[in-house]
């Protein structure tokens, strides 16, 4: 389980800019939770601040039990193996095989020495094997990151932060750059691992449809303060307003939830096996 | 400015002075360019009173003596084997320091800033002085040679070793960081792939430019063919120069085509 407590993020001359002031967030093994919110809002800020990729203001993020309150480096290392993340621009090394990229996942606990020489224990190879298999790419094992398309490349992203073997998974915007089709199937892989091998996932996204369609549970982010926390089904025209306020579009949620059911309807809660594999 | 039907479409330069400022600018070129001319003494006169003497001097050197060739083959292989090691030592000497010297690798602004000034003096001093130096310290021969255009070229590689760092996409960088990997495991993993194809293209460009270089090294008596032109000079023996230009236009031409065949096989 993860607890986000008080979490609070300034930055600019005299800390003027606040960009987080103070969210609390308790997030289950293996949920899937959506953060929708205007850009701007805090929501990747949040994120950087559960990894430390961004130091926070105040408050803590304590992960199985274990508070992350001001870690040392050998700390900071421990927090980051529990806490994968995906980036928005897939961040893969381009001129290194899809496996090598895999396997950056497993550093954090693997020998520096030898793996600088890229030499990896068999049994790690292993596992990053069998992350690629996940998220059907095993066939790509060898090839070099830069000639997977775009979607690949996002699901090689998947691999590597499955790799870690982590207890949460944090997305930033991970379909942004993707077409609507390849943004299924993406975000389609993320929730099988995070139900298969329950995991929390913590995504941010731009899109209502797919937060509706792909979210267990949507957390609003305005203007750095939670403003929503519930059920997809409890997302209301209002709920959207204060998420997204002054968006002068009334038919915003009616489209967002007409999309998500129809898809529900044709393709069923979890999308079919054959749905995956393409793009 | 409008001209039978034409328009000149270029804005003023910005600032109040508008184009008198050009006019500025061009005046302060025009009158520097007159002042380093009297300095150096520019007459197209003495070039074309020289031109007969140019001749005189061609025609001594023409035609190259072929025979003198064959003792030429042993100082030109001896300069490339000057470059050979000089640009390898340049490397081993620029790689431990151009992390420091990169702004998004060094560990603190001043210690980018220190790490950029020692790569500046390095390359700051010219082969030819470094090697009068090192003939002085570890008397004459090649070796001498080795050291200058290491330590010259060190400054450079480790230059342009930096700026290739700086260039690099963050994201991977970050993404490493975010799977805790430690500093040795980024440069690995995330820096040096990113960099090499460009480190591989600096480093054949340094070893043509040190071909060229090890060819007047010997001028100092640092080892190489440049011994073999300037004494043939001195004995005014100019068939013989003109044999030595031959050998060094051949190495030279050579190091460029072979050089740039490999830059274009990493691409």
């Amino acid at each position: 389980m993860i607890e986000i407590r008080g979490l609070r993020k300034s930055y600019g001359p005299d800390q003027a800019i606040k960009a987080l002031k103070g969210v609390d967030l308790e997030i289950a093994a293996g949920e899937f939770v959506v953060v929708l919110g205007p850009s701007g809002a805090g929501k990747s800020t949040m994120l950087r601040c559960i990894n430390r990729l961004a130091e926070p203001s105040a408050g803590e993020v304590i992960i199985d039990g274990m508070p992350f309150a001001s870690p040392g480096r050998r700390e900071l290392r421990q927090l980051r193996r529990k806490v994968a993340m995906i980036f928005q621009q897939h961040n893969l090394v381009k001129r290194l095989s899809v496996l090598k990229n895999v396997l950056v996942g497993r550093m954090a606990d693997l020998p520096g020495a030898l793996t600088l020489l890229h030499v990896f224990p068999e049994s790690d190879v292993a596992l990053a094997r069998h992350c690629l298999e996940q998220v059907n790419l095993a066939h790509k094992a060898e090839a070099r990151a830069d000639t997977l398309s775009g979607g690949e490349q996002q699901r090689v992203g998947i691999a590597r932060a499955l790799a870690q073997q982590p207890k949460i998974m944090l997305a930033d915007e991970p379909v942004a750059s993707l077409d609507p089709k390849t943004s299924r199937v993406v975000l389609s892989y993320l929730k099988k691992i995070c139900k298969e091998s329950n995991i929390a996932v913590l995504c941010n996204l731009h899109q209502i449809d797919y937060a509706l369609e792909f979210g267990e549970r949507v957390v609003g982010l305005a203007a750095g303060e939670k403003v929503f926390d519930g059920r997809p089904e409890d997302v209301t025209q209002e709920v959207v307003h204060r998420i997204y306020p002054g968006l002068d579009d009334p038919h915003a949620l009616g489209a967002a939830r007409l999309l998500a059911e129809r898809r529900g309807r044709t393709a069923g809660e979890t999308p079919r096996p054959a749905a995956l594999g393409r793009a | 400015m409008v001209l039978a039907g034409y328009r000149l479409v270029v804005n003023p330069p910005r600032g109040p002075l508008g184009w008198w400022m050009v006019a500025l600018v061009a005046a302060a070129s025009a009158a520097c360019l007159w002042w380093a001319a009297i300095g150096t003494k520019l007459s197209l006169a003495d070039l074309i009173e020289g031109l007969p003497w140019i001749g005189d001097f061609l025609g001594r050197m023409l035609p190259p003596n072929l025979a003198y060739m064959q003792n030429l083959v042993r100082p030109a292989i001896e300069s490339v084997q000057i470059a050979l090691w000089g640009t390898v030592l340049g490397v081993v000497l620029a790689l431990p320091v151009c992390f420091f010297a990169a702004r998004n690798l060094s560990p603190h602004p001043a210690i980018f800033h220190a790490m950029r000034q020692v790569l500046n003096v390095m390359r700051g001093i010219n082969e030819i002085i470094l090697a009068l130096i090192f003939v002085a310290a570890v008397g004459l021969g090649p070796f001498a040679g080795v050291i200058a255009m290491a330590i010259h070229g060190a400054g450079m590689l480790g230059k342009f070793f930096a700026e290739a760092i700086e260039e690099i996409d963050q994201g991977p960088l970050e993404a490493l960081s975010a799977a805790g990997a430690g500093t040795a495991q980024r440069i690995v993993f995330g820096v040096l792939p990113q960099v090499l194809p460009a480190w591989i293209g600096v480093v054949l460009y340094r070893f043509e430019t040190n071909i060229r270089v090890s060819t007047v090294l010997g001028m100092v008596g640092a080892g190489g063919i440049g011994f073999e032109l300037i004494s043939s000079m001195k004995l005014f023996q100019y068939e013989n120069t003109a044999a030595c230009v031959v050998v060094i236009l051949v190495l030279v031409l050579g190091a460029d085509l072979v050089s740039s065949k490999l830059r274009a096989m990493i691409r």
